[in-house]
């Protein structure tokens, strides 16, 4: 087994760029959907 | 900034910047934890001193730290926080209400103990919404929207059943402008279930997106606090009905929603109680009431709930094991596919994204704020007139709090709930300590199940 196992995740640096449409439902569980 | 804890066999590390997670061997763990305080010589040291019976080498120590070193070069280990200038730009941004929370009924067949709603009627007078008030602020609501496509209502109460007819009216109002505005509606409605019967069953499978059913789980603890106007438990009366609700619901959404309290501090028993009736989609909630309260939650009892969240965890991994899951609203993590940075730093958009409107079309920034003159902000006729109570809240997230600044939970609970840390503190930008602390247990647990879940062990059991 490695030591470390990074679980995939969303990137939060990425979703400066690709992130804010605004479109997901009125906190951290929801799907973004746009 | 980074945060490590050890929950259920798995040493996990979270990066808060960047959103990472990580399980890790002991080795690893205790190297993280050392990494930016100490040179690379004195962790090996360190290590090799705790690990050498263990076998770990030299050569294996390096691969650690090499490790690390490349996650963090990534972008996926210690990333520096790049958000809070953004955070604090949020007063001059541009807003559009999406969400309205439409008090149909300012009154209720129930007599809740726990009610932050007085009953129904937020301290005020008994009152229904009228079609011409809801019909306006669903208008309103389109007027307000600029390009959002999607727009949620909710209906809301006291009890929204009391007031059903117009309900339906609204719904059907709604779905006639939907192709001329290019807009889509999605309801919800929470309710205590007196009222469910076939014609409501129909109505919500037919147009509802999601529906909360109240219930607090174990019969005696319900009727302790759930109560109908003659002071008896509402328990018999709503649960069948909840359940064959539920059952004719097929794969629609909907949540059992209960509230816990000191006088159910195994809250997780409840729970499990309510997955015994056949419900799967489940939440409960800690009671936020004055501290005299003979039920208000106190700091001897933190423990036990912690501890509760983790049996819960548990209780979870193992059902799901079992090919039986049921989802706790709170450990619904989306790591993959979850909100973006913006959405985690506003948080619910509450007073600027999402008002609540009055039965008589005032504007409240949330229902928790509601019949509390301080705060409204408005009417549905002249629109959001308390501008500078919103640009309170437009600034009222994650960075707005002195206290969240060195908090590594503060991307998931975007700074908290403002209506609980205006009770508990008497400003929006306060902190509900209490709140907190709970919250940030049920993180951990909701990245542990993630974290089982992306190593295989939550894989269902094969016959």
């Amino acid at each position: 087994m490695k030591r470390i196992q990074t679980i995939k995740t969303r990137d939060l640096k990425e979703s400066v760029k690709n992130g804010g449409c605004g479109e997901c439902q009125t906190v951290a569980n929801q799907q973004c959907e746009k | 900034m980074v945060h490590l804890y050890k929950l259920n066999g798995y040493n996990i590390v979270l990066d808060v910047f960047s959103g990472s997670v990580h399980a890790v061997d002991e080795v690893a763990f205790d190297a993280i934890s050392l990494y930016e305080s100490h040179t690379p010589e004195e962790i090996k040291e360190t290590l090799s001193e705790k690990y050498s019976v263990q076998g770990v080498t030299a050569e294996d120590l390096d691969e650690v730290l090499s490790d690390i070193a490349e996650l963090k070069a990534d972008g996926k280990l210690f990333t520096k926080d790049q958000y809070a200038d953004k955070a604090f730009d949020f007063k001059n941004r541009h807003t559009e209400i999406k969400a309205l929370c439409l008090h149909v009924a300012h009154t209720c067949n129930l007599n809740c103990t726990y009610c932050f709603a007085a009953q129904g009627k937020y301290h005020g007078e008994r009152a229904l919404m009228s079609f011409e008030t809801g019909k306006r602020a669903l208008d309103f609501l389109v007027e307000n929207s600029g390009k959002r496509r999607n727009l949620e209502v909710d209906f809301f109460g006291g009890e929204p059943l009391m007031n059903f007819e117009v309900v339906k009216q609204l719904v059907a109002y709604a779905r006639s402008i939907e192709d001329k505005c290019g807009k889509h509606f999605r309801f919800t409605l929470t309710t205590n279930g007196v009222l469910l019967d076939d014609e409501v069953t129909e109505f919500a499978n037919r147009e509802c997106h999601n529906v909360v059913l109240s219930l607090d789980g174990r019969k005696e603890v319900h009727d302790h606090l759930r109560k109908t106007i003659n002071g008896k438990g509402s328990y018999d009366t709503i649960v069948p009905k909840f359940q064959k609700f539920v059952k004719a619901r097929g794969d629609k959404g909907y949540y059992v929603r209960g509230t816990f309290t000191h006088n159910n501090t195994d809250f997780t028993n409840d729970i499990l109680h309510m997955a015994d009736l056949g419900f799967t989609e489940l939440s409960m909630e800690p009671v936020v009431c004055a501290p005299g309260e003979e039920y208000a939650l106190t700091e001897e009892d933190l423990p036990v709930l912690f501890e509760q969240y983790e049996i819960l965890a548990k209780e979870m991994l193992r059902r799901e094991r079992e090919g039986r899951p049921i989802t706790f609203y709170h450990y619904m993590l989306d790591l993959t596919g979850g909100p973006c940075i913006y959405k985690r730093i506003s948080g619910c958009g509450s007073g600027t994204e999402y008002l609540a409107v009055t039965p008589w079309g005032e504007l409240y920034p949330c229902h928790q704020f509601v019949g509390d003159p301080k705060y409204s902000m408005g009417n549905i006729w002249d629109g959001v007139t308390n501008t500078a109570l919103q640009k309170e809240f437009k600034l009222c997230n994650a960075y707005a709090r002195p206290d969240c600044k060195d908090c590594w939970a503060k991307l998931y609970c975007s700074g908290g709930c403002a209506a609980n840390a205006y009770h508990a503190t008497g400003s929006i930008t306060g902190t509900y300590r209490y709140g907190c602390e709970l919250f940030k247990k049920r993180i951990e647990c909701a990245i542990m199940l993630k974290v089982a879940e992306a190593l295989g062990d939550a894989q269902p059991e094969k016959a």
